[in-house]
C-alpha cells in the first residue's frame, strides 16, 4: 500500500517543477503551461486526500479545477495572441507595458 | 507491491516529464513533454480509485487544453529564443533548491490525520466512481456547478473578444 505522504511528495514535487517553470522561463507559451503543471500537482493533492480519507468531495474539487484550468488555457492564449500581433513576441521580458 | 510498482513509474514519469516541459528548447518539444505529464497524471487518478476523473483528464486536459496550446504554437511559429531561460534563473534555483527540499522534509513527516468521510473505497466501487460523482455534485455541489458553467461562458465570451481581429473590429466601428 503507498502511504499518502508518498502522493504529497510526488504533488509537491511537481508544483514546485511548475513554480520554477514560471519564474525562469522567459517564453509566455511555456511559462502557462507551467501554470498546468502547477494545477496538476494541485490535483493529484486533492484526489489522494479524496481517496485516503474517504471523502467524495476532493474528487469534486479537482474537477471544477480542471474546468477552471480550461477557462484559462483559452483566455490565456487569447492574451497571447493578442500580444504576439502587436509585437511579435511572446518573450515575457520584453511585454513590459503596463510595468511602472 | 503491484500498486508501488505502477506508483513508481507513474510518480518517477511524471516528475521527468515535468522537468523536461520546463528545461526544454523547443517550445512544441515542451507540448509533447506536458502530454506525457498529463498521461502519467491520470494514470495516479486511476490508482486512487477515481477513473471519472481519469478520463476527465485524458479528454479534458490531454485531448483539449493541450491541442490548443499546440494549435497557438503552430500558428504564432515561434523562432527558438538563443536564450531561453531568465537571466537571473542561478538566483532563482540557488535558493530553490534547498527550500524545496526542507519542504519535503516537513511533508514527509506529517502523520496527515484526519476525519474519515462518508465515501469509503468500497462504497464508491459498489455503484462506480462516476455514479458517486454525478451523486455528489448534483446534490451538494450544485452551486459550484453552476458557478463553473457561468465562468465557463465568461471566458468563452472573453477569448472571442480579445482574439476578435482588429479588421473585424473597426468594419464594427464603421457601421455604427
Amino acid at each position: 500500500m503507498v502511504p499518502l505522504s508518498a502522493y504529497v511528495a510526488v504533488s509537491a514535487i511537481l508544483f514546485m517543477t511548475g513554480l520554477l517553470g514560471v519564474l525562469i522561463r522567459r517564453n509566455f507559451i511555456i511559462v502557462l503551461m507551467s501554470v498546468e503543471i502547477m494545477m496538476n500537482a494541485a490535483n493529484i493533492n486533492l484526489v489522494a486526500f479524496s481517496h485516503y480519507l474517504e471523502s467524495m468531495s476532493g474528487q469534486l474539487v479537482a474537477l471544477f479545477n480542471i474546468a477552471i484550468a480550461a477557462g484559462e488555457a483559452a483566455v490565456g492564449l487569447a492574451i497571447i495572441v493578442v500580444v504576439f500581433r502587436g509585437k511579435i513576441s511572446t518573450n515575457v521580458d520584453e511585454i513590459n507595458l503596463l510595468k511602472w | 507491491m503491484m500498486m508501488s510498482v505502477f506508483f513508481a513509474y507513474f510518480a518517477l514519469m511524471s516528475i521527468v516529464a515535468a522537468a523536461l516541459t520546463v528545461s526544454l528548447r523547443h517550445p512544441v518539444h515542451c507540448g509533447l513533454a506536458l502530454l506525457t505529464l498529463l498521461l502519467h497524471v491520470s494514470g495516479l487518478f486511476v490508482l486512487l480509485n477515481a477513473e471519472f476523473l481519469w478520463a476527465v483528464q485524458v479528454i479534458v486536459y490531454a485531448g483539449a487544453i493541450l491541442v490548443l496550446y499546440l494549435f497557438v504554437l503552430m500558428l504564432l511559429n515561434l523562432k527558438t529564443d538563443e536564450r531561453y531561460f531568465h537571466s537571473s534563473y542561478p538566483y532563482v534555483i540557488g535558493p530553490a533548491a534547498p527550500g524545496s527540499l526542507y519542504v519535503l522534509y516537513l511533508l514527509l513527516q506529517s502523520p496527515f490525520e484526519g476525519a474519515k468521510g462518508d465515501a469509503p473505497a468500497s462504497a464508491i466501487l459498489e455503484g462506480g466512481d462516476t455514479y458517486a460523482v454525478g451523486i455528489k455534485m448534483f446534490s451538494d455541489y450544485i452551486l459550484q456547478f453552476e458557478i463553473v458553467g457561468i465562468f465557463l461562458l465568461g471566458a468563452i465570451i472573453g477569448a472571442i473578444v480579445l482574439a476578435k481581429t482588429p479588421k473585424a473590429m473597426e468594419d464594427a466601428g464603421g457601421n455604427r
